[in-house]
């Protein structure tokens, strides 16, 4: 199971994230996962549960976005979703087609607890 | 650029909003930070060193993977006595536990570097540069990288490879393309291997799974070979001279400034990340 190894880097890049922005903890991370980067989405979830424990990130929610296989089709010039093992032209059937959409594994966004600073004491 | 979808986040350019419509409501007090870098982030860096690096060095990269027992330590075997005398080859040898597969690899009198990676399924830029290390590679032309045998995991890790070469034995299904696509996708070539075996198998078609590479939009050629046949692996030599030149013929190109003759590996220009797996590296 790689995915821990994923969710491993996945909060590496959180963390360094909260330091630079001096957050006290992380309460949401949000990431877009297609079906052809090689990581399942329900496992990333599950991996989260054990590699968040003890980081900045231990009560955050992780949201997966799961994104569709889509592949665009030189010769009809249009775009269609194709399943994650028959990437051909929906409307064609052509495999010389381009991935549009379907192998992302990213990071979209990190939602972040910071402390207001305390204005300094007057003494 | 992000290599994803084109965009153009960096992250140098992360955007500071304040909770306000961004994703969906949230408390006044969270911060949400737009990133959109891939998750694997730290390994894709050190990949591009890693290439960077063996393209300095005039060395073709190779990371072969299929599942266990389709053949790759046999196909090295077979590859190294075919090609000793032509180039200088070295290898690196992915496997959960043993030293079984460099041993044999060494006693061709190969160098070969074993990476135990313990529990983890796949190898990564990390263990790949660890064992670089361990290798003179102004002394290689050809580095091959078996990764650990597993038609899953090790297809989401750059590990800095010039190309992946997938094996395919002809005692597995012709439809594993189908079944592993994000492996088969990724593939530049894919060898369909033990096709010595092909005349008694009645459920092997390599014209299935070829096309079923195609149907994963991957155009790579898949000619059969065995080990145990030395002629049949000419499709297979042919395509390896045709990396070497293109890589000899690259690092011409290449501007002389880029060379790092000038360091060992220096590690004060990119920071990498040691910590996530506990790999054992053996040399010897």
């Amino acid at each position: 199971m790689h995915e821990l190894s994923v969710c491993q880097g996945l909060i590496g890049q959180v963390e360094r994230l909260a330091a630079e922005h001096k957050a006290e903890r992380v309460t949401r991370i949000l990431v877009l996962v297609g079906p052809l980067s090689g990581v399942e989405a329900p496992l990333l979830e599950r991996a989260f549960t054990i590699a968040r424990m003890g980081t900045l990130a231990e009560d955050a929610e992780l949201e997966v976005h799961e994104m569709p296989v889509r592949v665009w089709c030189d010769a009809c010039r249009e775009e269609t979703e194709a399943s994650l093992n028959r990437l051909v032209c929906g409307k064609c059937g052509d495999w010389h087609v381009t991935l549009r959409s379907g192998d992302e594994l990213l990071l979209k966004s990190v939602a972040l607890d910071i402390p207001e600073e305390e204005p300094a004491e007057a003494g | 650029m992000c290599e994803y979808c084109g965009c153009t986040t960096t992250p140098e350019d992360i955007q500071i909003k304040d909770g306000k419509g961004v994703i969906r409501t949230r408390p006044a007090d969270e911060t949400s930070i737009e990133v959109l870098t891939g998750i694997l982030d730290e390994n894709d860096k050190l990949a591009g060193h890693i290439r960077d690096h063996l393209a300095d060095h005039k060395v073709l990269a190779v990371n072969l993977m299929s599942s266990p027992g389709s053949g790759k330590t046999s196909l090295l075997e077979a590859t190294i006595d075919a090609l000793e005398s032509k180039y200088r080859i070295a290898v690196i040898e992915g496997d959960l536990e043993t030293e079984n597969d460099a041993d044999r690899i060494r006693a061709k009198g190969v160098p070969a570097i074993q990476v135990v990676t313990g529990q983890t399924c796949h190898l990564d830029a990390n263990m790949v540069h660890d064992a670089l290390h361990a290798l003179d590679l102004s002394d290689v032309d050809i580095l091959f990288i078996e990764n650990v045998g597993n038609l899953v995991c090790p297809a989401s890790f750059d590990l800095g490879q010039k190309a992946n070469v997938v094996l395919l034995s002809s005692t597995e299904g012709d439809d594993k393309p189908a079944k592993y696509p994000v492996m088969f996708r990724g593939a530049d070539l894919v060898l369909i291997t033990k096709a010595d075996l092909i005349p008694v198998l009645d459920d092997f078609n390599p014209e299935n799974a070829r096309r079923h590479i195609r149907e994963l939009a991957n155009d790579a050629d898949a000619p059969e070979v065995s080990a145990r046949r030395p002629e049949t692996l000419e499709p297979w030599l042919h395509w390896l001279d045709h990396q070497v030149a293109e890589v000899k013929a690259a690092s011409a190109d290449r501007p002389a400034a880029h060379a790092h003759h000038h360091h060992h590996h220096d590690h004060g220009e990119h920071t990498h990340p040691h910590a996530h797996t506990h790999a054992t590296i053996l040399d010897h």
